[in-house]
Parts: C-alpha cells; structure tokens; sequence
C-alpha cells in the first residue's frame, strides 16, 4: 500500500530533476524544525522547573498571607466589610508583553501598581501593624499568583506549539521524505524500464532490419542470376529472329 | 446604703453580669482548646463549657466565620437580654456602650453611600449591637449630603457628628479619620457621662476608659509613621481624657519614631511597663498584645467592686476578647499553624 503512495507525477527526467530538488529541501526543512523543536523543548523544561518552584513557594506563602489575615482578624476585630466597600478600582494591575523564543510568541504578565495606597490609614487606632503586615503579604502572594500565571500560560502556548513542530517534524521524517524518495525510486525505476525497452526496439529494428536486409539481398542475388539468364538466352536467340529475313 | 439603692435598680441585672462572668473560659479551657487538632475537636470542648450547645445545628465541615458569628450571636443575646431590663440611668449606660459598634456600622453605611452600594445588602453586615431605629430608614438617602440631613442627625450619635465633621468632610475626608474622629468624641462622651454618675462607677470606668484613651493616642501616633497624616491632623484624633492629657498627648504630637513615643510613655509608669515587654521580633509580644493584656486585667479588675455598672462593660469588652481569643484558636487549628497558638489573652 504505502510503497505505491507517491506523487502523482510523470515520470520523467524533469520530474525526476524537480523531485531531487524537492527532497533536498524537505530534509533542509526538517532539520531546521527539528532545531526549533529542541530549542523550544529546552525553553518548555526551563519553564517548567520554574512553575514547580514558583508553585511550592506560592504554597507558603499563601499559607502565611492567609494566617497574617488571622493575625489582623485577631487584634483588628472584624474589618472585611469596610475594605470591602472601600474598593473602587484595583490597585495591583497587569501589563502584558510579548517574548520570542524561537518565533513563537509568549505572553509574559507583569503587575504594578497603580495609584496609591488607599488603605494607608485602616486600623489607624488598632492592629495597624497587622495590617501593614497583611497587605505586604498579600501582595507578594499576588505578585507570585502573577508570575505563575505568566509561567503556566506561556507553558501551555509553548505545550501546544512543541506539538505542532513535533507532529510537523515527524511528517517531514516519516511521510513526505519517503514518499519523495519513493516517487523518485519510482521515476528511476521507469526511466530504466523506459531505456530497457528502448533498448529491446532497437534491437528488434535491427534484428528486422537485418532480415530485411538479408531478403533484399537474396532477391537482388536472384534477380541477377535471372538477367544473366536472360541475357545467354538472347544471345542465342538474337540470330533466329533475323534469320527469318 | 448605697447598695440597697443600688439594688432596688440594678441588682438583678449586676448579678445576672456576674453570672454571666462565671461562664467566661479559664485557662483550663484554653488548655484543652489548644490541643484541639481539629474544628470538630473544638466543637465538642467548646460543648463542654457555657457556649452548650450552640454549634449543634452547623452542618458538618465547620467554618471559622460560622464559629466567630455563633459567638457573636450568643454575645449579642446577653447583651440585650440585659438591656432590655435596664433603666435608667443604667440604660442610658448600655446605650452608651452600643454607641461604639454603632460608630463602626455608622462608617460601614457611610463607605457604602459614597460607593454608590445599594445600602440594603450592607445593613445584614452591620454589627448586631450597634443597629438603631434610624437604620431601616438609611435607604432613602443616596447621596452623602442625604445621608448627613435625614438620617444621621436623628441617631444617637448625632452630638458626636455635629461638633466635629460637617456636611463636607463626609465627601473629602478620609473615612478613617472620620472613624477616629468620631470614636474621640465618643469617648470623650462617655468619659464625661461616667464622671456624672460618679461613685464606684466612676473609679472603675474613667479608669478603663482613660486607659482607652491612651491606648488610641499611642497606637494611632506609631502607626502615622509613614502615612500621609500629618502631626496637626494625628492630634485631632488623640481622645483628651487620658492620663495622657495634656502633656503625654503634646508630646506624642512632636513625636517623630518609635522611640520618642516609647520615651514619652516613659514618664506614665503602667505604660512604661507595657513598651518594655514588647518586641518586634517574632515570638516577642507586640506592643497590641501588651495593650490587650493591660485592658483585660483593667477589666477584670471591675468585678473586684460591687455596686457599679463598669462590670456591664468590662463584661462584654472581656467577652469580646474571648470571642477573638477562640477564633484565633480555632484559625490556628484550621490552618495547622500551631506555632503561634498560645498568642491567645488569657482572661483568668
């Protein structure tokens, strides 16, 4: 089956010029995807080891935003609804920016903050000091959400591109090469058949030619002796004719 | 003599008070609850103690927020329990006393108005204690002049409103300052309504509340530091009726880093005591917990006479401080963050 999947194409010596030209490149092409793929791998396990070190160290430190919120709790009394309703706008926000790693492009996340800090003054007269502790550990806990939300994003874009430059990669290796190298196996082999019976016409030309030949011959060599007859006999006969005058 | 008098008003209501005291947890308890490993555990021991029952109709996986309003709730019962038998001048007392949590709904609605939050979903979120009549009414103002015209010049706290925060300040002003502003006042109040009762009453509140007093001018000055509240503005808030006035309080105005506050607290032996103890490194006591410490045993102390109704505030501030006390424990045991469980106050 799959020794006769080949391109559908004439086999000539063009063709066979324009198939030689086409594996060449096809090889070309996988090798540079193949380098693509190993660059774009190696990027995938650097972000990789990255997530698991930001996700354990974001298992803390969330643990200590969420007892610092205890500690507030306890010395504040109960503060959530004021700063709650406080809110208007956010103050930590994200700029995005793009990153190239071998002509792929990643998101990269990048929080600031914007505009100033609105809670300066909550637990003015009580747990001030918790406070500030628990804003500072919030934020760190937010700053880290952020970068590993830029980590995980880029590792799925990056996830999905490997795929593609894989899959790409391997129909380069296992389809379009060896169907390329079959259809041009396929052109040799029919320009051989082509100078094989060729071969075999012009021999059967010759052999035909020659018998031609021979048969012209003999019935030349026999017309010959024919004349030479003829022409004995007339000699004779030539008088006779003449000899009735 | 005294006591009879006393008596004919109030007796039932103190001793139903000390009554009530007798169910605050000891260090015996505490013991058991912080070896708790689970909320369940603190379930069944928090059984055994006066709280009863009142967990028992929670599904399942408890939550720390559940446990902290089920005490909230029972507080709240007691509390009004009693006010409802009270009169005068006792009434007026416990009213008094509700004043605060209303200064806290107060500046909830206030944020809330001027955030353009529909002012329904925020009465539920409104401390029990300090709900007013004028409450339901809050509705109807949308803008915060509204609010200031209709609703607030009919509350109790209105005297407080109008000496120091005028119709302006509740758009410009940091809602904080407002808070503080209006929590001076308040005491302020008190203190006076404390000093007009006289007698035994007297001794033990102006002393708690002089004691409050202080406490906000200290710990409002240290955490000014590096905010943009400037000196004149931090002197507004500090209440004038500590034992801080008025020299402490100039002095905490001038005051410029942690040190120059501690060197003013120097010259007040009980607060002296207080800065020493406390530390910033971890493990250490802050000077917060300190402070607490001191106000617990300030409380615990009015129980020691009879014949005043400082024992009606001492209980429910010492009943607070338990309420926080278990909801530490049990975010601690929630969290399995068992290093700093023993930060509770003990009580007794």
């Amino acid at each position: 089956m799959s020794s006769k999947d080949r391109l559908a194409i004439f086999p000539s010596r063009g063709a066979q010029m324009l198939m030689k030209g086409r594996l060449k490149g096809a090889q070309k092409g996988h090798s540079l995807l193949k380098k693509k793929a190993d660059a774009l791998q190696m990027r995938f396990r650097l972000i990789l080891s990255k997530i698991i070190e930001t996700k354990t160290l974001m298992g803390e430190v969330m643990k200590e935003a969420a007892f610092s919120l205890a500690e507030a709790k306890f010395a504040t009394g109960d503060f959530n609804q004021v700063v709650l309703q406080n809110v208007t706008k956010a103050q930590i926000k994200i700029r995005t920016k793009k990153d190239n790693v071998a002509g792929v492009t990643l998101p990269v996340f990048e929080c600031y903050q914007d505009g100033t800090d609105t809670y300066e003054l909550a637990g003015l007269a009580r747990g001030g000091q918790q406070l500030a502790k628990l804003k500072k550990n919030y934020q760190s806990a937010v700053k880290l959400l952020v970068e590993l939300a830029s980590l995980q994003t880029s590792f799925v874009t990056l996830d999905e591109v490997i795929k593609i430059t894989n899959r790409r990669v391997n129909a380069i290796e296992h389809v379009i090469i060896p169907r390329i190298e079959r259809t041009l196996a396929y052109i040799i082999s029919e320009l051989d058949e082509l100078e094989r019976e060729e071969f075999y016409r012009l021999k059967k030309i010759q052999d035909k030619k020659k018998i031609a030949r021979a048969k012209a011959d003999a019935e030349k060599a026999e017309l010959r002796q024919q004349a030479e007859a003829e022409e004995a006999a007339s000699l004779l006969d030539e008088g006779d004719e003449d000899l009735l005058f | 003599m005294k006591g009879c008098l006393f008596n004919i008003d109030s007796g039932y209501l103190e001793g139903l008070c000390r009554g009530f005291k007798c169910g605050i947890l000891k260090q015996a308890d505490y013991l058991n609850l912080v070896q708790c490993e689970t909320l369940e555990d603190l379930k069944l021991h928090l059984q055994g103690t006066d709280y009863g029952a009142f967990l028992a109709n929670e599904p399942s996986p408890l939550a720390v927020s559940t446990i902290d309003n089920k005490l909230r709730e029972k507080l709240v019962i007691e509390f009004q329990h009693m006010r409802n038998q009270a009169v005068e001048p006792l009434s007026t007392f416990l009213d008094f006393i509700t004043y605060s949590y209303m200064i806290d709904n107060i500046i909830l609605l206030i944020t809330g108005t001027l955030h353009q939050r529909p002012i329904g979903e925020l009465i539920p979120k409104c401390h029990p204690l300090g709900s007013f009549e004028q409450m339901e009414a809050i509705h109807v103002a949308s803008t915060p002049a509204e609010l200031y015209n209709a609703v607030l010049v009919d509350t109790p706290l209105a005297p407080f409103f109008v000496d120091c925060i005028s119709e302006q300040d509740l758009d410009e002003m940091n809602i904080e300052i407002i808070r503080n502003t209006l929590y001076k006042a308040y005491l302020e109040a008190f203190y006076a309504f404390c000093k007009e009762i006289g007698g035994t009453t007297a001794d033990c509140m102006c002393e708690n509340l002089a004691f409050e007093a202080d406490r906000r001018a200290i710990i409002i000055t240290i955490n000014s530091f590096g905010t943009e509240l400037s000196k004149d503005d931090r002197a507004k808030l500090y209440p004038r009726c500590g034992k801080l006035n008025p020299d402490g309080l100039a002095a905490l105005v001038r005051a410029e880093d942690y040190e120059q506050v501690k060197a003013v607290a120097e010259y007040y032996a009980e607060y002296s005591k207080l800065f020493e103890g406390a530390g910033s490194n971890p493990g250490d006591k802050t000077l917060e917990d300190k402070f607490f410490e001191h106000e617990v045993r300030l409380n615990v102390h009015a129980f020691l006479q009879q014949f005043h109704f400082g024992v009606f505030y001492s209980y429910l501030k010492l009943k607070e401080q338990e309420c926080r006390n278990i909801v530490w424990i049990a975010e601690c045991v929630a969290q399995k963050h068992r290093a700093k469980i023993d930060n509770y106050i003990p009580i007794f």
